[in-house]
């Protein structure tokens, strides 16, 4: 499996990410290799053979829907690069 | 070996600190001046903690003078730098992270804290623990000890090289594909992964959530029983964290090992592994057969599609992990960003190194719509054929054993242009966290002045047993007591 740089460019948009036009090449190269060694996979009869989610087939264990956190707004928000008033601030997103 | 105090185990100084041969604080500032010393040569800490450290070793000794002292009370240790530490610098070797203090205690460093034990610093690592050489960490590679010009192993590399270079006798450290098994081989030193689930990962920076596990980087198998001891157990707040009963670990490590059989995968054994390397663990395997151990060839016949499934499985996991990295909450923030987009795809662009960027693209790629059936669910269902294999290897031998690495530390550069290159480096090790199995590596031997690796893997829940196979071995043999040049 070899991907195109459009390709390449539609990915990274995706993930969010933004690659400069001079490491497209390398990135095209790299996923193409990667996504090769991947495709030995698609070789393998997996036909009757369930997914496998989880190594002991455990399942997501539920508690009851009780408030077990206290606030800490505070101090999360100390980390935080821009809050104000309690909101966490980001450039404006509706004009 | 010398006598002086940072050549001695978890287990010696818990004795020297109970007999009052020395105080924390004491082991604590020695420690620390080591570092301070030595570390600039290998660069295996992001962080250094003096301040809180000198406290805890004080807090230590009041604890010990009024009677309330235990195994680990003041004794040095450890964090990798991807557990959550309360108001001290979490980075795990990103620039995305390089500003982040956790505001609360991953699990582990509370039990560490609640046992008593001293927390000397942060230990580097491979940028989000994507890696098998620590080249890719934001702050700079770590250095092996036994050749400065070679990589330590990754992402724990960090732990191993400070384990290995004396700095401290323990820490912590993850494995989602090898990361603690690796640099435990090519720095020399001994290293657990438990099973899935066996250890709380609450607080412990998520890379893919269905492989994660941390474990334990020490000079001996029974410092890794101690640390285990204190890691393993259920937590309410790891979803992923099993409710099962753990064993004292040191109770079983002076077992006989009479009887017990060792299975040798004939896939691990591979013409492309030097003869060198290959005869290093048949020697441990001959040493286990003097011990009285039954040795069986078995096979696991799915052993090559591990890495291929790895690389769909771990990149669509940390693509969906680190989507919380955005700049908004905590973390990296591109500057003046000039719209919502530009502030995503800025601050993820500059504060993500290369590797982590294709791992996320290609975990975002096998997510994207019309092609999840064919990457990650075909993953998944030949992941369970992996673990098949081992599920009837476990019906006929009791642990198996294999080179950890397939071939001792290399050098800086060497895996540098292709990615799959570097990703080979892992083929023994990948397959046990595909299929939630505990794996462990031990120093067996040296190829050319560098340390070999022994690799066991047990059943579900078995470390006790390969604890205690690790522990007989150092009974019986030195290489755990070898140190790089100068030490």
């Amino acid at each position: 499996m070899s991907l195109d740089q459009e390709q390449v460019r539609k990915i990274a948009a995706l993930a969010k990410l933004k690659i400069d036009d001079t490491q497209i090449t390398a990135y095209q190269e790299n996923l193409s290799n990667i996504l090769e060694l991947v495709d030995q996979l698609s070789a393998v009869d997996t036909a009757s053979v369930e997914p496998m989610a989880h190594p002991l087939d455990a399942v997501q264990r539920l508690r009851a829907d009780v408030v077990t956190e206290e606030n800490q707004r505070e101090h999360f928000q100390k980390i935080a690069p821009a809050v104000d008033q309690g909101h966490y601030l980001v450039p404006r997103v509706v004009e | 070996m010398s006598d002086a105090m940072h050549t001695k185990t978890i287990a010696q100084i818990s004795a020297d600190l109970a007999a009052g041969t020395y105080s924390s604080v004491e082991i604590t500032t020695d420690l620390l001046a080591r570092i301070k010393r030595e570390d600039q040569a290998i660069n295996s800490f992001i962080t250094v903690t003096e301040e809180q450290a000198l406290a805890q070793a004080r807090a230590a000794d009041a604890a010990r003078a009024a009677g309330n002292a235990s195994v680990w009370t003041g004794v040095p240790m450890a964090h990798k730098d991807i557990f959550c530490t309360n108001g001290v610098l979490t980075t795990c070797g990103s620039k995305m992270l390089s500003n982040f203090e956790a505001p609360y205690d991953a699990t582990i460093v509370e039990n560490f804290n609640k046992a008593g034990a001293v927390s000397l610093g942060k230990t580097n690592m491979d940028e989000f623990a994507m890696g098998s050489s620590n080249e890719t960490s934001y702050f700079g590679a770590v250095k092996n000890p036994w050749d400065h010009d070679r990589v330590p192993g990754g992402s724990s590399g960090g732990s191993a090289a400070a384990v290995a270079a004396r700095l401290v006798p323990a820490a912590t450290a993850t494995d989602t594909g090898g990361s603690i098994r690796q640099p435990a081989a090519l720095c020399g030193v001994t290293g657990i992964k438990p099973t899935y689930g066996r250890v709380s990962r609450w607080g412990m920076i998520a890379f893919a959530s269905s492989l994660d596990q941390a474990g334990t980087m020490t000079r001996t198998a029974e410092d890794s029983a101690l640390m285990l001891n204190v890691m393993a157990g259920f937590d309410p707040k790891d979803s992923t964290s099993m409710d099962r009963e753990v064993p004292d670990y040191t109770a079983t490590l002076n077992n006989s090992i009479e009887g017990m059989t060792i299975g040798l995968p004939k896939e691990y054994f591979r013409d492309d592994i030097s003869a060198e390397m290959q005869q290093q663990v048949r020697n441990a395997i001959a040493e286990y057969e003097k011990m009285g151990a039954k040795v069986k060839e078995i096979s696991l016949p799915n052993t090559h599609l591990a890495v291929p499934v790895y690389y769909v499985v771990a990149p669509a996991e940390c693509s969906a992990n680190l989507s919380r990295m955005d700049g908004v909450r905590f973390g990296y923030r591109c500057d003046n960003p000039q719209d919502i987009e530009d502030l995503y795809l800025r601050s993820r662009s500059e504060g993500f190194g290369a590797e982590v960027k294709r791992r996320i693209m290609v975990g975002a790629y096998a997510l994207s719509a019309g092609f999840y059936d064919a990457y990650y669910k075909k993953a998944q269902q030949v992941r369970r054929l992996i673990k098949n294999d081992f599920v009837e290897a476990f019906k006929e031998v009791d642990i198996i054993m294999s080179p950890t690495s397939p071939t001792p530390a290399f050098k800086f550069g060497e895996k540098g242009g292709d990615p799959v290159a570097m990703y080979l480096e892992d083929i023994f090790t990948i397959a046990t966290n595909l299929a939630g199995l505990p794996g462990m590596s031990v120093p067996c031997g040296q190829v050319n002045g560098l340390p070999v690796g022994l690799q066991m893997i047990g059943n579900f829940f078995d470390e006790a047993r390969m604890l205690n196979a690790g522990h007989q071995f150092q009974q019986a043999t030195d290489w755990h007591l070898k140190a790089p040049a100068g030490i």
